[in-house]
């Protein structure tokens, strides 16, 4: 029927206008004066840092949010403790609130005249460096995995760890051998998301980073200041870098969807 | 089982119980850390110089300008979401055609694109050397139009599981019962499918208002024109104005809690005919 | 309104799930379509319902060629296995919905709901939702609903499968109750064969897409087509290639000429009725059906030496 069409038709040509045009040109455009010109703009020392830059950060808020997220997931679904309700709000704000947001309170809290900027004063510097990029990366990454394992906590139930202890195992057996592997994918695919998010962050680490290049520049960092400083080769080559991983993320996504795929 | 094992027991519970209580509380800590203390503080700083200076900050006519386009555009940018999010999700979970799995993946690249890319792409294609020569450009349409691209997921994501789970039988008895295709639609399925669909498009209005990387570079960021709020505020940090900057924060600030709120409501209300 | 199939097959990929079925339903009966899972009951029912289209083949309803009309034209009334209640509107809502599509007057409306409801006997319930009533409950509710627009023909998915033994046992006789008061053609799918046999004044056996026998509860017994009819109609012994009933074995405590020894295994009290699993001295395993009286005259026990012949067999030519 006409209308089945029309709709798919419809749909499929607005995700190719909205999705498929920018991804293509991102590709043509860092390849338009050849291959040389972007391998030189990507490999820059520069460039190098700020792709390091922006793997260090994920390498250390991605584990520290998964510890937090599998802990606090198994505390509201099994536990009761007075707050939880305060709690799952706060653990839910990063996905609504803007980074910029997030790297304004940073900045009033460790800069000059914040409750924390004494800090920088006794030699550990927050802002402008790399602890603060960290932070601001760990906020806006927060929410992801523990989002993800608190569905499956709540589906499988506690019929298998009672049943663990009735068997005679240690609450931290049961933890190791029952609870944990019952969340395993869950907690891959919330620490997917959460790589990818720490990757991507711009708003939040722009303003609490000061975007001093080559110390503090993260590789997105990266490809505003060179787009503003009408390198415009250099600005794609790092977006490519950039959108190969997003790649990689939507294809590890759908991999790893929790519950099979809507098909 | 003797004495001992009882004792032994016993005090693994405990141990367990109390090195619970441990890993919640630093859980929370982590949590008081990393969000609440620098949410205080921003709250805070915006008070510091008094209700009257944070209230002149907000209604500052830059600032006002700013807020009500951000609201404006996201509102509309919403409301559009609902309706292609929608279609979407039912063409993705009803229809089937070659490729579907590959476009099922690409529903979220907006979310792994960092945005700044996503901004600089749009630029490219919208802007002054746009292929197709179209210059939207400082203008509120590119603004629109990078809004779109990030928010895509949202509604999607929202509808598509719920549509998963949607009882068939419930459409086939409705069609027994003599209710045409758009009747089904409209008495059966829309109205179990609303809540998610709002669900949706608050999340969607929630990420539009506070969007910055996308949108930074092809706004032009003209206050009064195409300057939304995330844009004037990391404009205030950078004129060396944190109060003001500080007060239109913790309005967004209170628009993402309000959402968050009526997201919550959504799913009571999901879930209230479900047992 | 009669139904007839004549020739229908219908195939989902390489499955066949009708294999060249055809069934006449006269107008006013209670037919149930009796056949094990993955059948075809469902799939005809459903073919009939206009849910699903044959690939080849004519429905009928009436004097009328429905093959390729829509469910919702062909007025019928579905009732489904789990129960398909809209669960964002109220009983009253659910049951009314029939009457709001076809946009009758208000009043008219509002007159045929109450009728409906008191039939059913969920007058009372009419403010609920279908999450706030029992499983029986909500099959009532159901019925009702398709009842609304007077259908001409009344077709049910396994209604009562979800519900437990009691409300099931109820709902039947209640089902039977309710024809025998509306007299519309009802067709009711089941696997469960006790229901077919007290529900349905005409059963059609269906197995792998294809017609075993149709007849009376009656005729399925006493004369079935078939090896398949016969056993999944009621519960026989199989010896050889004779098919005798756990009925029709008769035991004695002296042999005489015809019967073989066997020893009871195990005895069983149903209440009424009394079953004994046997083993015969070549080896054959039986199992026989006697009344209380009877094992009590033969001091039935475990271990006790019998004498057993079939005083009733069937063969089946192929």
């Amino acid at each position: 029927m006409i209308g089945r069409y029309a709709l798919r038709f419809g749909a499929l040509g607005y995700l190719a206008f909205l999705l498929l045009l920018p991804v293509g040109l991102v590709f043509y455009r860092t390849f338009e004066h050849g291959v040389a010109p972007a391998w030189d703009a990507v490999t820059s020392p520069q460039a190098l840092h700020a792709l390091w830059l922006t793997l260090l950060i994920a390498a250390v808020a991605v584990p520290l949010n998964t510890l937090f997220g599998v802990t606090l997931a198994i505390s509201l679904v099994r536990h009761r403790f007075p707050g939880r309700g305060l709690v799952n709000a706060v653990v839910d704000l990063p996905v609504a609130l803007s980074p910029v947001v997030v790297g304004l309170s940073l900045y009033l809290l460790y800069g000059t005249g914040g409750w924390l900027g004494g800090l920088a004063g006794h030699g550990i510097k927050i802002l402008f460096a790399l602890p603060g990029m960290i932070l601001a990366t760990i906020f806006v990454s927060l929410p992801f995995v523990v989002r993800e394992v608190v569905p499956v906590l709540r589906e499988i139930g506690t019929d298998q760890e009672q049943a663990a202890e009735t068997l005679g195992a240690t609450p931290f057996t049961t933890f190791r051998r029952i609870t944990l592997p019952a969340i395993r994918w869950a907690v891959c695919y919330g620490v997917i998301l959460t790589t990818a998010r720490a990757i991507g962050e711009f708003g939040a680490v722009s303003i609490v980073s000061g975007r001093i290049e080559g110390k503090t520049e993260t590789l997105p960092l990266y490809v505003q200041s060179q787009f503003e400083g009408f390198n415009t080769t250099g600005a794609f080559a790092a977006s490519v870098v950039l959108a190969l991983i997003a790649l990689a993320t939507v294809v590890a996504m759908r991999m790893f969807r929790p519950g099979g795929e809507a098909s | 089982m003797g004495t001992s094992a009882v004792a032994l027991s016993r005090r693994e519970a405990v141990l367990s119980r109390a090195g619970g209580g441990i890993a919640r509380g630093i859980a929370i800590g982590y949590l008081s850390v990393i969000v609440l203390v620098p949410m205080a503080a921003l709250v805070w700083a915006s008070r510091s110089q008094g209700m009257g200076t944070f209230w002149n900050e907000v209604t500052k006519p830059e600032a006002w300008s700013a807020l009500k386009l951000t609201l404006g555009i996201s509102v509309l940018v919403a409301a559009f979401n609902a309706l292609t999010g929608t279609a979407i999700a039912w063409v993705l979970v009803r229809d089937s055609f070659p490729g579907k799995g590959f476009v099922n993946a690409v529903i979220d690249l907006p979310f792994a694109l960092p945005t700044i890319v996503a901004g600089l792409v749009l630029l490219e294609l919208y802007g002054p050397n746009s292929p197709f020569g179209v210059n939207l450009a400082f203008q509120r349409a590119g603004i629109v139009l990078a809004l779109l691209f990030v928010t895509l997921p949202f509604v999607v994501r929202a509808v598509q599981p719920v549509l998963l789970e949607l009882d068939r039988e419930m459409e086939e008895a409705a069609e027994s019962l003599g209710a045409g295709r758009f009747a089904v639609f409209r008495r059966i399925v829309f109205p179990n499918l609303l809540p998610a669909v709002l669900s949706g498009v608050a999340l969607a209005f929630a990420r539009a208002v506070g969007e910055f990387g996308s949108v930074v570079l092809i706004s032009g960021n003209i206050p009064f024109k195409t300057e939304v709020s995330s844009v004037y505020i990391a404009g205030q940090v950078e004129s060396d104005n944190p109060a003001g900057a500080a007060a239109v924060s913790v309005v967004l600030l209170l628009i993402s809690l309000a959402v968050l709120l009526l997201i919550g409501a959504f799913r009571h209300w999901r879930t209230r005919h479900d047992r | 309104m009669g139904i007839t199939v004549v020739e229908v097959t219908k195939r989902f990929g390489d499955f066949v799930a009708l294999d060249d079925v055809s069934v006449a339903i006269p107008e006013g009966s209670l037919t149930a379509l009796l056949g094990p899972s993955g059948s075809g009951k469902s799939t005809l029912l459903r073919v009939i319902a206009g849910l699903d289209e044959p690939d080849s083949g004519q429905v009928s309803l009436g004097d009328d060629d429905v093959t390729h009309l829509p469910a919702r034209a062909r007025g019928v009334g579905m009732v489904f296995q789990h129960y398909a209640a809209f669960k964002h509107m109220t009983v009253w809502e659910n049951v009314a919905f029939g009457l709001k599509v076809r946009k009758r007057p208000k009043d008219e409306i509002r007159r045929r709901v109450s009728e409906l409801l008191e039939l059913v006997q969920l007058d009372g319930l009419s403010k609920r939702y279908p999450a706030q009533l029992s499983g029986g409950q909500r099959q009532r509710m159901a019925l009702a609903r398709a009842l609304a627009v007077d259908p001409e023909v009344l077709l049910l998915d396994e209604p009562f499968g979800a519900l437990d033994a009691r409300v099931r046992k109820e709902l039947r006789a209640w089902l039977r109750r309710l024809h025998d008061e509306v007299h519309v053609t009802t067709i009711i799918v089941t696997h469960d064969q006790e229901e077919a046999m007290e529900v349905a004044g005409q059963i059609v056996v269906i197995n792998r897409g294809r017609v075993e026998q149709i007849g009376t509860p009656r005729e399925l017994y006493e004369s079935p087509a078939n090896e398949f009819v016969m056993s999944f109609v009621g519960p026989v012994n199989k010896i050889g290639e004779t098919f005798v009933r756990p009925r029709d074995i008769s035991i004695g405590l002296e042999p005489d000429g015809e019967s073989t020894e066997a020893m009871v295994e195990r005895v069983v009290h149903l209440g009424f009725e009394v079953r004994a699993e046997l083993v015969r001295d070549d080896g054959q395993h039986l199992v026989a059906q006697l009344t209380e009286e009877e094992a009590q005259a033969l001091e039935l026990e475990r271990g006790l030496i019998v004498y057993v012949k079939p005083s009733r067999q069937t063969v089946f030519s192929t």
